[in-house]
């Protein structure tokens, strides 16, 4: 049996797809998961947590995000695009001075970034900021 | 084992009772995210800080849990509120299992 030439392509693409081993990306069902297993399965609400990050973030290695929920027990951030979407969870303590915090996180490409915080009356509330990347970050 | 990690953090040296004041750590951290492959094409295997613990005087200031995604040289910024004199002791978990530990004092006035 003689390969086409459209065959052969083919198998070049593959073999190089899996020589570079791109990370695969998060499936929805993935970032369904996530977001269940910190909601238990609760419906979010929306308003009343702020997540601050950048539209347009040149490298995404490094992209600054600022979470604050006044009266939230704890937020979690997820990337919606990365090989796995949770990105950090803040637990606040009695000592805690607001409820906000601040870091540094990694993006696959342009993606929603996604912030879901958990209220001292145990409902949820979620706010979401899309974010365009110039150069990804994770994997190689 | 990851070698040279050093954590820097930065706390207001004095503080009236009750302010809130903010607090920024930095730690040097490769958080290699089991993501990248090195020349061979063999996967770097994960190994970052994957708990951050802040406490004031025995009492917890924020508990954060930390995944690959997070940037290389963990940076958290975030508020405390100081009633009386005290020190902020400042935990970081390695996946190695190492734990590095740095603490700064506040003068409450």
């Amino acid at each position: 049996m003689t390969a086409t030439r459209r065959q052969v392509m083919g198998t070049g693409l593959a073999a190089a797809a899996a020589f570079f081993g791109l990370p695969a990306i998060a499936t929805a069902a993935d970032l369904e998961e996530a977001i269940n297993t910190f909601t238990s399965g609760a419906t979010t609400g929306e308003g009343g947590l702020t997540l601050i990050a950048p539209e347009i973030a040149e490298n995404g290695n490094n992209v600054p995000v600022e979470v604050s929920a006044p009266g939230a027990e704890a937020i979690i951030i997820l990337a919606s695009g990365n090989p796995n979407p949770n990105v950090a969870t803040f637990n606040f303590g009695p000592a805690s001075g607001s409820r906000m915090a601040s870091t540094r996180i990694r993006l696959a490409g342009a993606q929603d970034v996604i912030a879901i915080a958990r209220m001292e009356d145990g409902s949820f509330i979620q706010a979401s900021q899309s974010v365009r990347v110039t150069i990804g970050g994770c994997g190689g | 084992m990851v070698d040279n990690v050093t954590a820097r953090v930065r706390v207001p040296r004095e503080a009236s009772a009750g302010e809130v004041v903010s607090i920024r750590t930095l730690i040097n951290h490769p958080m290699e995210s089991g993501q990248r492959r090195d020349d061979a094409g063999e996967i770097i295997p994960r190994s970052i800080i994957h708990r951050f613990t802040c406490d004031f005087n025995g009492t917890n200031v924020i508990d954060v849990t930390l995944e690959p995604s997070i940037s290389t040289n963990p940076y958290l910024q975030f508020e405390a509120v100081v009633q009386e004199s005290g020190t902020f002791q400042f935990t970081w978990y390695d996946d190695d299992g190492s734990v590095y530990e740095e603490s700064a004092d506040i003068a409450v006035s």
